[in-house]
């Protein structure tokens, strides 16, 4: 009996869409417009993410060490920066290495090269490049080479200078950034998907009110709540469903146009690549919400009606 | 069968449509209820299908109080009463046979009882071409025969018609009359609403006659006066 029941209510509410032609297209429409502004704030908001933890990869402390310090010493430096519980890598550029790379990123430059020739000698200090796991840990990183621990067997320093000073004051105001533009990303697409939700469910109101009058006769002639709920919650469904698939479809040209635009400002995030990799994710997400949205709307607007 | 005991309506505008109504109705009775627009017929209908509830007084069908009935009991004494009204209350997306198809899925009936009962009732009101027209489809006459059809389906103990010939011409209306005598003399009760005279007339059956309210003629003989 209850098989039979579910099976009617399936079949009533895939004929209600149908028939309902005109109402069913205009709230697929309506529910496609909020499941893409949904998408989009998602997909951006993820994205943003992305490149703010871009942004903070690139921030590091580089240590660099007096031309008479032993690779030795600094090795054995090294190894108690990375014992820290704050440091996530720690990079050790050889004075050799930095010549090479020097060198290197000067081979158009004749001149400088010719004037490098000319000193004879390697001019280069090496070099210790650190990572902390999060940006905000820097600071402790710094205090840790200004401290005594840093220092080596004999008690002098073989540290020349460190870029985390003169770099504190931009280090502290990325960070800043950062995480404001972090809270603020996530107030507005909270907002927005606020107002997208209101506007599906009253789309799906609007056009259950159209019914108002069938749902009452409905109950005058003894069905129960359940029967007449649910051929409406099945075309909630329905709505959602095929919304949200029209919103895959159509996202992916946006994010391909998208896609072209961003990679003249970025070109270590391919959207194309980026949305087609989380595609599963992505899909599963606008779905499910489609379904979810579709499904509870209906489900709340047919209760008003049921007071009969 | 029906008993309405001293039973009063008062709307939340203050407005009474119902007085200290009691009257009896007995079962396989035809009886017709009258009076001007406004007099409380409909109410009193509503009433009876728990739609509305009595501000006093208690209405009874075989002897349970209709207003201390839960949700599921509500639901069970609908499907003994088959309703019709004026404008007709058919689904308007469903097809003759869906809408009453409707009211056999929604007592629990089967696909094999459903398939074999529907096409049987509409040949009944005389729709068997219809079965597949909708609403918009059909004259006001065929869509109030549907209404009937699908009042009748579910054999209810009760018929009540919410002047089911107030959208209808002459000849719709004496068809229509005459579905509902035959229904009764099958053993029926009918509880019919109208002002029309020739209707109370054809039917030479007991009238209740309701004024501002009041219950202020029963006549046994189907006299209809106003």
């Amino acid at each position: 009996m209850i098989w039979t029941s579910i099976k009617r209510i399936c079949k009533s509410g895939f004929i209600n869409f149908w028939r309902n032609g005109f109402v069913s297209f205009a709230s697929v429409l309506v529910v496609v417009m909020s499941l893409f502004v949904f998408e989009a704030l998602i997909f951006f908001s993820i994205l943003g993410g992305v490149y703010i933890n871009q942004i903070k990869d690139k921030v590091d402390v580089n240590v660099y060490f007096a031309t008479n310090a032993s690779e030795q010493d600094v090795l054995v430096l090294k190894k108690s920066i990375e014992s820290l519980p704050e440091v996530a890598k720690v990079e050790y550029v050889s004075r050799d290495q930095s010549l090479i790379d020097f060198k290197a990123r000067h081979s158009d430059d004749e001149l400088t090269i010719q004037g490098l020739n000319e000193l004879g000698l390697n001019p280069f200090p090496a070099a210790l490049n650190i990572k902390a796991k999060d940006t905000s840990q820097y600071g402790s990183v710094a205090k840790f080479l200004e401290s005594k621990n840093a220092l080596t067997k004999n008690g002098s320093t073989i540290i020349e200078s460190i870029n985390y000073n003169k770099n504190k004051l931009i280090i502290d105001r990325l960070i800043k950034i950062l995480d404001s533009l972090n809270k603020l990303g996530v107030a507005i697409t909270s907002i927005l998907i606020f107002i997208a939700i209101a506007i599906t469910f009253n789309t799906i109101r609007l056009s259950i009110y159209a019914s108002r009058e069938e749902i009452g006769v409905m109950k005058l002639v003894g069905a129960s709540n359940k029967y007449v709920r649910g051929p409406f919650v099945v075309s909630g469904i329905m709505y959602g469903l095929i919304s949200s698939f029209i919103t895959l479809i159509i996202f992916y040209p946006t994010v391909y146009y998208l896609g072209t635009i961003t990679n003249n400002f970025s070109s270590d995030v391919n959207l194309v690549n980026y949305y087609i990799i989380n595609f599963g994710q992505i899909f599963l997400i606008i779905t499910g919400s489609g379904i979810l949205l579709g499904a509870i709307s209906s489900y709340l607007a047919v209760r008003r009606y049921l007071k009969v | 069968m029906i008993y309405f005991d001293k039973v009063s309506k008062i709307y939340n505008d203050d407005s009474i449509a119902l007085k200290d109504v009691s009257f009896t109705v007995e079962p396989k009775e035809f009886v017709s209820i009258v009076g001007h627009s406004g007099a409380g017929k409909t109410t009193l209908l509503k009433l009876l299908l728990a739609e509305e509830y009595p501000t006093e007084g208690n209405i009874f069908f075989e002897s349970k109080n209709v207003h201390n009935l839960g949700r599921n009991d509500v639901m069970k004494l609908r499907r003994r009463i088959g309703a019709v009204f004026q404008d007709f209350k058919l689904i308007p997306n469903k097809t003759a046979y869906e809408n009453i198809a409707f009211a056999m899925e929604a007592a629990g009936k089967t696909e094999e009882e459903i398939e074999s009962d529907v096409p049987h009732v509409l040949e009944l009101v005389d729709l068997g071409k219809k079965i597949w027209s909708f609403p918009h489809e059909l004259s006001g006459g065929e869509k109030q025969r549907v209404a009937i059809a699908r009042a009748i389906v579910n054999q209810p103990d009760v018929i009540i018609a919410d002047e089911p010939t107030g959208n209808l011409d002459p000849m719709n209306t004496y068809e229509i009359i005459k579905i509902l005598c035959k229904i009764n003399e099958l053993g029926t009760t009918v509880i019919l609403t109208t002002h029309n005279k020739g209707v109370v007339d054809s039917v030479g059956k007991r009238v209740l006659t309701i004024d501002a309210g009041s219950i202020t003629r029963d006549d046994k003989e189907g006299k209809y006066v106003l």
